[in-house]
């Protein structure tokens, strides 16, 4: 875990704690979004190729302990994992397939359901806003919709097909019922129930037509105010994209996302995972080892917003850096990013 | 196995001269030793050509391999003979993983799939940026996008099937 402060006007990261016990790569980690404040010590859940999912809880001003390791339930590497809104259950899904649901009875995280339908790897979940819903995709390059039902059942109401390619992340917009997907086919796409709440459809794909990436999206995150996204490639460029909040939230139809910029130059090798903290800030992950900070760069006198690099904290760990995650808490001037 | 195309001639430019090297490798050393990758492709070869009616390798030579000390990153291009991508994609997969261990883990190591010269379907702008290796450019062959996708290639070795045959590839002829 890091924390990041601003010391006369220049950022520097700081490596607070260096938290073993994965055996194999850690693949992503979430912080549950219920902790972390109001005297509820921050809890951020990890994933790894040992095929086991870690819960690590802050026990001192600069020291985390785990308190579970989820194992014996995934048969291959547990690629991501995710907290339902409430922060009261646990997303995590595998290489073997499956994703498994778990919520924390007692002292102990419980599997309370294992949903199957991906016939190959499942590489990313996401909780809907409301929590009502669960999305999850692959490399058989479908996206499924679950709902959550009483009981922990998990219905499927979607199976999205449309990618050619394998999809390597889903994330739902913070304020509506829009789901994003990015994937080797080097498109983002996003999904929406049609009008009649029958089904859900592909209202947009961004490609390279749009000024879309060239090369695998591996992630994306969208900015605090849910009208601006970023997405992170193999063609070694962060995008910005952009659409109008009124209207998309009005309810009068599709409010359609737009190229706004692309930051290249920046990134010499594959950029793996990108998030966007409440306070504005980009942090990106890339398998050049380094993190690095970007935000919008209010000075400058370009048409339009453009982004400028705060920081780059080369070496931040030993290889690639597989998932940036920005906490919930601030701290004055300090921000904890937690990275595998 | 029955193969599409059975290259007689396979062209295996001469090695430059040989240096004497010790038994003793480290992965800890910090001198990435260009012959030590090509042993590894040769030996490839050679098991390919004792196992299969011929090889799919086709141009191997020393110019396939390529080591930036300094920023750490090392390119392995290769030649399959036939156009046929889960080939390609498994020699790849066996040069991965033995290569894994062979050099200190901060470097990089990209391996492009390059087709063949009678191969115009799959022949495109194969630009390379010398200063940093980079193959993120268009065009490039699947087996490449796949072999250079940390995803995928992890996936690819859980599988058991798949596992067992790179297994046996590295181990069975002692590489």
């Amino acid at each position: 875990s890091w924390e990041m402060d601003l010391v006369e006007g220049r950022f520097e990261l700081k490596e607070i704690q260096r938290l073993e016990g994965h055996t194999d790569r850690v693949w992503s980690l979430a912080w549950n979004p219920a902790t972390g404040s109001a005297g509820i010590p921050p809890v951020f859940v990890s994933c790894s190729g040992d095929r086991t999912v870690r819960i690590w809880q802050q026990s001192g001003l600069q020291s985390w302990d785990c308190k579970a390791v989820l194992e014996e339930k995934h048969t291959q590497t547990v690629r991501s994992c995710a907290w339902s809104p409430s922060g009261k259950l646990l997303a995590t899904v595998s290489f073997d397939a499956t994703t498994a649901v778990w919520e924390q009875i007692g002292g102990d995280f419980e599997c309370v359901s294992t949903l199957e339908g991906h016939e190959n790897e499942v590489k990313s979940v996401s909780w809907s806003a409301s929590g009502s819903l669960l999305a999850t995709c692959g490399r058989d390059k479908s996206v499924w919709i679950w709902e959550v039902q009483p009981g922990n059942e998990f219905d499927c109401v979607s199976v999205l097909q449309g990618h050619t390619q394998d999809v390597k992340m889903v994330q739902w917009h913070p304020s509506t019922d829009l789901l994003f997907s990015c994937s080797y086919d080097n498109t983002i796409k996003v999904w929406a129930e049609d009008g009649d709440g029958e089904d859900w459809q592909c209202v947009q794909t961004l490609g390279e037509s749009n000024n879309g990436h060239t090369s695998t999206v591996w992630a994306l995150s969208f900015s605090p105010s849910g009208d601006k996204m970023v997405t992170c490639s193999d063609d070694l460029t962060l995008k910005i994209w952009g659409t109008n909040a009124q209207r998309m939230h009005s309810g009068n139809g599709y409010a359609p996302w737009t190229h706004i910029c692309t930051l290249a130059g920046y990134h010499d090798r594959t950029i793996l995972s990108v998030h966007w903290s409440r306070e504005g800030i980009i942090a990106s992950g890339a398998a050049d080892d380094a993190i690095r900070f970007f935000a919008e760069d209010k000075e400058s006198s370009v048409d339009g917003p453009s982004y400028k690099l705060l920081l780059k904290k080369e070496k931040a760990h030993d290889m690639d850096v597989n998932s940036v995650q920005w906490s919930c808490m601030v701290r004055c001037t300090s921000y904890n990013l937690g990275p595998p | 196995m029955t193969l599409g195309l059975i290259n007689a001639n396979p062209v295996v430019h001469a090695k430059k001269e040989r240096i004497a090297r010790s038994e003793d490798v480290h992965p800890a050393d910090d001198a990435v030793d260009p012959l030590e990758i090509y042993d590894i492709l040769l030996s490839l070869y050679l098991f390919s050509l004792s196992i299969l009616d011929c090889s799919f390798l086709s141009v191997l030579s020393e110019e396939s391999i390529t080591v930036d000390e300094k920023l750490g990153r090392i390119l392995i291009t290769f030649t399959p003979t036939i156009q046929h991508c889960s080939m390609a994609t498994v020699i790849g997969l066996c040069l991965r993983v033995k290569l894994k261990d062979c050099f200190p883990p901060h470097f990089k190591v990209d391996i492009k799939v390059s087709p063949g010269s009678h191969a115009n379907e799959e022949s495109g702008n194969w630009k390379l940026e010398p200063s940093f290796f980079s193959i993120h450019v268009a065009s490039l062959s699947p087996p490449t996008i796949l072999l250079n996708d940390k995803e995928r290639v992890a996936a690819a070795l859980e599988n058991p099937n798949l596992r067992q045959l790179v297994d046996e590839c590295i181990y069975s002829n002692e590489l």
